[in-house]
């Protein structure tokens, strides 16, 4: 029998040659002449071993990686075909601690299939939850997410279930489903994971929110420096349609639900799912005031669902198992599971989908390995740019939306970035003002104008650090207006960063060591 | 391939249109903009607003070559602030300028999505990872910019 090796199409996996090695691999093959069926899979999410080939052998996947062109020939003389040793393997790839001890719900297919095949798809359960949905009124989909305590994963954290019921009472006109696939966030990618190898898990997922509320569109709000998930999201709406599972007739059923994709151009603040709908309509993406909610008048005026990409992939694992498979999994009030991601300066950066309440500690050191540079990880930043950072001692903390939220920190998208003893926080304090200067939208003046003086007093204080007498007094009021008074989180959050930073390293600031710090 | 939604009349076309034009000619000629306003049905006030609110849009033409350098928090802690003046310096341009021999336009980006493989960059809409001075050198010489 031909023996399949799996290598990743993974726009990430390609950028460090996944590409080059399957050109590699055929061309050896060929020149072997022993047949192999090169499947191009998405990325189990292992990136440090990246490239990462998989090898089938009597129905087990054995891992190679990272795997670069030059190596191919010693794989087949290793006798790869047949699960060779070799200094490249690590066994099979599902026994791998990393990916072993996760709890797989949103990711559960990543890697394993072919994202573009719907037969694949099919085979490793999906379309069950859509199927279920079909046969279920609205009220007790909505119910099963309510059930499932799923909240949104784009970075508030708002209750899906209560979004989606809002929708749901909201009439009988037109409807919209939005997916913000606009992954802004730096240190995040498990919306692009997802789009690029598992396309048909977000469209079943919007299908069900279709569904469930009464809408018969949906878009895809896409980012631009995302070509590849473009071009897979592209190909996959085709197939689904061609295969009835979008259309007219959802799965035969009489029900119609077609999708759009929409490029968005370069802008952060397009995330913001106001500015995301102005976006849509074609316009500067100025956030709107709230309210009216989008829930009530979002796309073009209409109650519109506005959903992150693992919401709503999410929801197809949560109807197929039941709301309350899914809520056993995590604390709190953070229910199921987060694809958090690890990014970085780290040994071993990745996706690790684990329930919540894990801690920071265990992401950082048990996945993560600590850092890359061998040198101590001094600050992490969780939850993208207008996430705070946070030193070694609160490495402990779970992660769990109150939690953080209690320790002026966001979960938001899940994006872990470590930072070794080589990070200097006053500059990462400046650059997160700088970065809300160039990405604001303009329409308030504690964001347009409050983050150009935050650079100038940032500027200030890297200049005077040497000297004595540097103050941040002005600083923090600035903050302190920017969070009182922004109209959305973009002015709104980015004191989170400058702030953290200046209450865990105030040396790096010129100012006199924090008193706890300086004794640990 | 890649699906749109079909091409509209109203505003919402807009965007789709203004990416159409760039993907042809690397920007948006001053011409475009009447016939724009027209067809969507807008001021071409209202036409260079949108243009300008987007960091994508470009008013000028662009180098042959486009370098996206990523300069967001994760590549940064793996070194790209190092990265980007090396290839400022190699260059001879700031981030947002174009070589004078109109042969590369270097711009920064604000996280590719690549930030299990930082630092990251993406060369003429290809994205590479785990880019050193070295890497980023060999590059810019395959594609004949340096
Ligand atoms: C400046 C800013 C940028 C944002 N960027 C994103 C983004 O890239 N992706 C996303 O899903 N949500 C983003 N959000 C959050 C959205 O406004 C919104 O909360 C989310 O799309 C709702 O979906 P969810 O409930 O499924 O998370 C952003 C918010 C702000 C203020
Ligand atoms: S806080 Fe900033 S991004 Fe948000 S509405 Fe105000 S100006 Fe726009
Ligand atoms: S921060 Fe550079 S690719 Fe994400």
């Amino acid at each position: 029998m031909t023996v399949r090796i799996f290598i990743p199409r993974d726009s990430s996996a390609v950028s460090v040659g996944a590409e080059a090695v399957a050109a590699a691999v055929a061309a050896e093959a060929a020149r072997r002449g022993t047949p192999v069926d090169i499947v191009r899979n998405g990325s189990r999410g292992l990136y440090w071993l990246e490239p990462l080939v998989e090898v089938e052998v009597a129905g087990q996947r054995i891992a190679y990686g990272p795997v670069a062109p030059q190596d191919v020939p010693a794989l087949f003389d290793a006798g790869w075909l047949r699960g060779g040793a070799h200094a490249l393997r690590h066994g099979p790839c599902e026994d791998i601690p990393y990916l072993k001890r996760q709890a797989r719900l949103t990711f559960a297919r990543m890697g394993r299939t072919d994202p573009l095949s719907l037969d694949d798809y099919r085979a490793h359960g999906g379309l069950g939850g859509l199927a279920r949905a079909l046969a279920m009124p609205p009220g007790d989909i909505v119910g099963a997410v309510e059930a499932s305590g799923l909240r949104g994963r784009g970075g508030a954290g708002f209750p899906t279930g209560i979004k989606w019921r809002t929708v749901l009472n909201a009439g009988s006109g037109r409807k919209y489903i939005v997916c913000n696939a606009d992954e802004g966030d730096s240190g995040t990618f498990s919306d692009r994971m997802l789009m690029e190898g598992d396309p048909y898990c977000l469209i079943e997922g919007m299908l069900i929110a279709g569904l469930a509320v009464g809408a018969d569109t949906g878009y895809i709000y896409l980012r631009s420096e995302y070509p590849d998930a473009w071009d897979v999201l592209g190909d996959a709406i085709i197939n689904a349609m061609r295969e009835g599972v979008l259309g007219d007739s959802v799965l035969g059923s009489g029900r119609r639900f077609v999708l759009n994709l929409v490029k968005g151009a370069g802008a952060y603040v397009c995330g913001e799912e106001t500015s995301l709908l102005e976006s849509i309509e074609g316009k500067r993406g100025l956030v709107r005031a709230k309210p009216p909610l989008p829930a009530l008048q979002g796309l073009f005026g209409q109650p519109t669902v506005v959903n992150n990409v693992i919401t709503l992939a999410s929801v197809p694992w949560i109807l197929a198992h039941g709301g309350a498979a899914y809520q056993a999994y995590g604390v709190g009030r953070s229910r199921g599971s987060l694809p958090f991601q690890l990014a970085g300066n780290l040994k071993r950066p990745g996706l690790v989908e684990v329930p919540f309440g894990a801690t920071l500690r265990e992401l950082l050191y048990d996945y993560g390995g600590g850092s890359a540079s061998g040198r101590p990880i001094r600050a992490v930043q969780v939850g993208g740019p207008l996430g705070a950072y946070l030193p070694a001692s609160r490495f402990d903390l779970p992660l769990d939306y109150e939690a953080f939220a209690a320790v002026g920190a966001t979960v938001g998208h899940g994006g872990i970035v470590a930072f070794d003893d080589s990070v200097d926080m006053a500059k990462m304090a400046r650059y997160a003002m700088e970065f809300c200067a160039i990405e604001s939208c303009g329409k308030c003046t504690p964001c347009r104008i409050g983050s150009v003086r935050g650079v100038e007093l940032l500027d200030g204080m890297l200049a005077g650090r040497t000297k004595p007498g540097n103050d941040d007094a002005l600083l923090r009021d600035l903050c302190q207006t920017m969070l009182e008074g922004s109209l959305c989180a973009m002015g709104g959050m980015t004191p989170y960063p400058v702030l953290s930073a200046l209450d865990h390293y105030p040396e790096d600031f010129g100012l006199a060591p924090k008193q706890e710090e300086a004794s640990a | 391939m890649s699906q749109e939604s079909a091409p509209r009349s109203d505003q919402a076309g807009l965007l789709p249109a203004l990416h159409r034009l760039q993907d042809q000619l690397g920007y948006i000629p001053d011409h475009a903009i009447a016939d724009l306003a027209r067809t969507y049905n807008v001021s071409r006030a209202e036409v260079e607003g949108v243009i300008g609110f987007y960091h994508d849009f470009r008013r000028t033409p662009p180098g042959r070559r486009r370098l996206q350098m990523c300069r967001a928090e994760s590549c940064q802690a793996m070194g790209a602030d190092a990265l980007a003046a090396h290839a400022s310096g190699k260059l001879g341009v700031g981030f947002g300028a174009t070589t004078a021999d109109g042969a590369i336009t270097l711009e920064a980006a604000y996280c590719l999505g690549n930030c299990a493989c930082s630092p990251a960059l993406m060369l003429d809409g290809r994205l590479y990872g785990r880019i050193d001075a070295e890497r980023l050198d060999e590059l810019l010489a395959e594609g004949g910019a340096a």
